[in-house]
């Protein structure tokens, strides 16, 4: 807490306020003005902001380039899928055994793949990613790749999920939660050895870490945090299917982190606001210039990704200001 | 018996030619200048294009398809000074996002000019019949055609690489960048020559594709993952490695086509064969490389680090 | 400072954006979600020229009011597609929703239209058994035909024709093996093999193509749409497989494919419930308009689309163009009171068509261009095998 102060006075602690507030204000704000269509965005863009944090853990803290990140959003997505098909509506049951789930896998395959380094571990997160694609598009019983409708998580007596803006609070609680326990733990002793890591791994080994062993927490955490993720969208559409965790879906999520900036505490909410406001404002704002422009928004976006990696080196998050201490 | 086999043998083969031509450039950029270019399978993709149109004008095959490999060395060239040149000095990530940015690019770009329908590409008439490998073994002209070609290719690239200068300083930038700068190469140039010639191979594996195939919007996308399984299989940087773990790729791909469903069948039920097959088929080649990571962590000829 | 400024435009322009489209309701508002990039552009293509060609042959207007279509692109991924949707349900306030290609991505946005949104979906081309079945709705209506009546009428033919064995192909998608599955239904010979091939990035057939070529069935059935199609059949060419063993399709060669795949089709056969042939007027003009304006020949997801404007403007003439209450909409759109490509045109209990299939083979015509021709009806007045499951009676 005694941290917080002084950075609510700069102008990056200004603007996340104001962006918080808006957020938390957003279902009542889109009552108002009968914009039941920017609620549905605003619950889109926290939900991704939570799977970005969750991939900011391994890659931001960590420097662990994952790219079968969205595996895990699948993961936990299709355990509540075939649990609600089953029979077994009770959220109670069906979020936690979806995030053990996941973490069990992720601890499995974190645990082959952190022999590897650079893009042999890109590559290697990228099959087992595809391992689990194929797997559920294998599924005929749920839907294969037509995928599942399911209902949504029942919390009997407690919240409907049913309602948009209970869900969106509910999605924007677990999201102040999870950016609550990232900033947790970049500050503890393992946040420090992860990212002593990620400059020097050598040295930290010499001083007598076992740096594989923090890393595979990590990459178990990144994976159950990145469940949850997948939890929350299949109750936002009431619907999973494979396509959720495509490789397509990984560099998505590593767009967003890049974008908000890596290793940035909110860097995955910047991340997933850019994203989403581009690709819903840049078609009407091109067909302004010239009519049908809009449809071709990505000649736009491609170049303009080219153009943060090459020149916004620390994301958006670095046009804020310099971090303090 | 025999001749199917040797058939679906030769299916392997070629198929792990294409494949090679593909990631031998992926390779080459990878391993000299260190860059993860997800846009390899763009350039795949133009020189299927470049072709149709070089080939519409020429109103010849190979006159367009020899013409398209300039087009696109040039473009090679150009997309590295434009971009790739920048990112040398960056880490895989930025790397990742700006050559993903340019999939998006080539994607609408080829949509706005040549249209959303796609397109095609005969088989030129001199090559449209079967020849007779041997008795009673029928192969079409145009895939054999495709195994010569790739095979020339391929021991071009080998003489390249061991023989000459150029190859000298490639299989030197790839131990040690910063030495042979020291040296006094001029090393923007070797790298706009590298990405360039990995141009070329892309988009000659894209014009060869493209008879068999179509040409269409987002080619290379879907096989660039295959791409960049092989040449981790095979090791980063490595051509050998390359060619080696393409022929693996494309025998396991055919044979596991060819032969998988029936060898389940010989103990499961056959709608369980006919369901399994194509799923494990799909998976088999991530399940390679991950068993070979697993056991050589650099890929098979990789740079021990 | 900067980052600021940007801020607060975008927030400025997240609010702006929605206040436009409240004013508009005196047109009547259709959307249209189908795929505009990618590889599959064409087909969206073909469907956003026949409902621009429908609007026109209507004069702009329905009941007087003018009529309003809003195209979306669902870039081929669900989520985009149900996103899209939403849009159009919950900020464009649209009347009706129509398009959709692609079965996972009607069924991604099904509910955010049919229940959340109460808003009627005009289905123009997927098909999916679960909305055939347990998951119908007053406010679902399709256009097209559902996943398996096609292919399995191309089984009830080829029982006709006499073919004892034959040998199926398909990509390893819920639409193929939904195909394959369609044509076992009702096909009484021999199966002597099935081939589930990679799906979406299998480039080359020639391992299955040599196994057809050990077999030597009768013939082979295939499903591969777009793309792919065009890539199968040069194959099939090639290995010179058209000599021995003839080809059965569905939904593998149209009229978008057809342009590339040219003469190698020649000769195949294949099934479908809308054919360029049908002897009505209106499709006589449809396909003769298109042809003048395009340049090129519609496919069977164009006419479908056409159908579907087609049964909007009939209910919005017949209701004088107060669509207000929901439910009398509904009822006239059941009615199905219009003049469809297909001639007549009715709806089962589950919304779907009862309709003919009839059977097409590739030919030259008169001017020597390749082109389809209808030979046969295989099916008459078929009903899809789920309606029973649906609710709704």
């Amino acid at each position: 807490m005694a941290e917080l102060l002084p950075a609510l006075r700069t102008p990056r602690g200004v603007v996340t306020v104001l962006l918080l507030l808006l957020l938390a204000a957003l279902p009542l704000l889109t009552q108002a003005f009968d914009q039941r269509y920017l609620l549905s965005v605003g619950t889109r863009i926290v939900i991704w902001s939570i799977a970005a944090a969750s991939l900011n853990m391994i890659l931001g803290y960590g420097g662990l380039v994952s790219f079968g990140h969205a595996a895990f959003l699948g993961i936990g997505g299709y355990a509540v899928g075939i649990l609600s098909a089953e029979g077994f509506a009770s959220g109670w049951l069906q979020w936690p055994v979806a995030i053990a789930v996941a973490v069990v896998w992720a601890t499995l395959i974190g645990a082959l793949s952190l022999r590897t380094r650079g893009v042999y571990f890109i590559m290697i997160t990228l099959a087992f990613a595809q391992l689990v694609y194929y797997l559920s598009s294998g599924l005929a019983a749920y839907g294969g790749d037509d995928g599942l409708n399911i209902s949504r998580s029942r919390f009997p007596g407690l919240i409907d999920l049913r309602d948009k803006a209970t869900f969106y609070w509910l999605c924007f609680a677990l999201l102040c939660g999870t950016l609550w326990f990232c900033s947790r733990l970049v500050h503890s002793r393992f946040g420090y050895v992860l990212r002593g890591a990620r400059s020097n791994e050598l040295r930290m080994t010499a001083l007598g870490f076992p740096v594989f062993r923090y890393r595979l927490v990590a990459f178990a955490l990144a994976g159950g945090f990145g469940a949850l993720a997948g939890i929350l969208l299949a109750n936002d559409g009431a619907y999973v299917s494979p396509a959720m965790m495509s490789w397509v879906k990984s560099g998505d999520l590593i767009v967003i982190v890049v974008l908000g900036g890596i290793g940035a505490l909110f860097g995955p909410l910047y991340g997933a606001i850019a994203f989403f406001a581009v690709e819903e404002f840049l078609p009407p704002l091109l067909n302004l210039m010239h009519r049908g422009w809009g449809e071709y928004w990505q000649i736009v976006f491609g170049p303009l990704l080219v153009i943060i990696a090459l020149y916004a080196r620390g994301g958006l998050d670095s046009l804020l200001g310099r971090h303090h201490g | 018996m025999m001749d199917y086999l040797l058939i679906q043998v030769l299916n392997g083969v070629q198929l792990g030619l294409l494949m090679f031509l593909l990631a031998a450039g992926l390779t080459l950029t990878f391993g000299i200048m260190d860059l993860v270019n997800l846009a390899h399978g763009s350039l795949y993709m133009m020189g299927a294009y470049f072709a149709w149109t070089l080939i519409g004008w020429t109103h010849s095959f190979a006159l367009g398809a020899l013409l398209a490999l300039p087009a696109c060395f040039l473009l090679g060239v150009i997309v590295e000074v434009v971009v790739a040149r920048r990112l040398y000095a960056r880490d895989h990530l930025d790397q990742v996002l700006a050559t993903f940015g340019l999939i998006l690019f080539f994607n609408e770009l080829v949509r706005a000019v040549w249209g959303p329908e796609g397109r095609s590409i005969s088989v030129p008439a001199f090559l449209n019949h079967t020849v007779t490998l041997l008795p009673g073994v029928a192969y079409p002209a145009y895939r054999f055609a495709l195994i010569v070609v790739g095979t020339v290719v391929g021991i071009l690239l080998a003489w390249l690489v061991a023989r000459t200068r150029l190859g000298m300083l490639i299989r030197a930038g790839a131990s040690n960048r910063r030495m042979i700068a020291a040296l006094g190469v001029n090393i923007e140039l070797l790298f706009s020559l590298v990405f360039g010639l990995g141009a070329v191979f892309a988009g000659l594996a894209g014009l060869m594709a493209a008879p068999i195939a179509s040409v269409k919007i987002g080619m290379g996308d879907d096989i660039l993952i295959v791409a960049f399984v092989i040449i981790v299989i095979g090791g980063i940087g490595s051509i050998k490695g390359a060619f080696v773990a393409a022929m693996i790729v494309g025998q396991i791909d055919i044979v596991g086509r060819a032969f998988l469903p029936d060898f389940l069948k010989t103990f499961m039920g056959a709608a369980s064969a006919s369901a399994a097959a194509p799923a494990i088929s799909q998976v088999l080649i991530y399940i390679v490389m991950a068993a070979v990571l697993v056991w050589r962590p650099t890929g098979l000829f990789g740079q021990r680090t | 400072m900067k980052r600021t400024l940007l801020g607060a435009a975008t927030l400025a322009a997240i609010l702006g954006c929605g206040l436009s489209p409240a004013l508009a309701q005196q047109s009547i508002k259709i959307g249209f979600i189908s795929t505009f990039s990618g590889p599959q552009a064409a087909i969206g293509e073909d469907m956003r020229r026949s409902v621009d060609l429908a609007v026109e042959h209507l004069g702009g207007k329905a009941a007087g009011k003018p009529i309003q279509i809003v195209y979306e692109d669902d870039q081929f991924k669900p989520d985009v597609g149900k996103q899209k949707s939403e849009k159009l349900v919950q900020q464009d306030k649209v009347d009706f929703v129509s398009g959709y290609i692609w079965s996972n991505v009607l069924l991604a946005s099904y509910k955010s239209v049919v229940d959340e949104g109460d808003t009627i979906l005009i289905g123009a081309n997927a098909g999916p058994s679960q909305i055939a079945g347990e998951l119908c709705n007053k406010n679902f209506f399709s256009t097209s035909w559902q996943n398996d009546q096609t292919p399995m009428a191309m089984g009830e033919y080829l029982n006709a024709k006499g073919v004892k064995n034959l040998y199926l192909m398909g990509p390893n998608y819920a639409a193929g093996k939904d195909m394959l599955a369609g044509v076992k239904r009702t096909y009484k010979g021999k199966i002597s093999g099935e081939d589930f091939t990679k799906w979406p990035d299998q480039l080359d057939f020639s391992a299955e193509l040599a196994k057809i070529a050990q077999v030597k069935p009768d013939g082979i059935f295939i499903f591969y749409p777009g793309a792919h199609g065009v890539q199968f059949l040069k194959q099939y060419v090639q290995a010179g497989l058209n000599k021995s063993i003839p080809l059965y399709q569905v939904f593998s060669i149209d009229a978008i494919t057809l342009p590339q795949q040219g003469d190698l089709a020649l000769g195949t056969l294949g099934a479908q419930e809308w054919v360029n042939d049908l002897p009505n007027e209106q499709n006589k003009r449809y396909v003769a308009d298109f042809k003048k304006k395009y340049g090129v020949y519609p496919s069977y997801y164009g006419a479908q689309s056409y159908d579907a404007i087609m049964l909007i403007a009939s209910a919005a003439e017949a209701l004088k163009g107060d669509l207000s209450d929901k439910a009398k909409v509904r009822a006239e759109i059941a009615k199905a009171n219009f003049k469809s490509l297909r001639g007549g045109f009715k709806f089962n209990t589950n919304h779907f068509p009862i309709q003919n299939f009839y059977i097409q083979e590739t030919v030259k015509d008169a001017d020597g261009k390749v082109t389809v021709k209808t030979i046969a009806t295989a099916v008459t007045d078929g009903k899809d095998p789920y309606y029973e499951k649906c609710a709704m009676k």
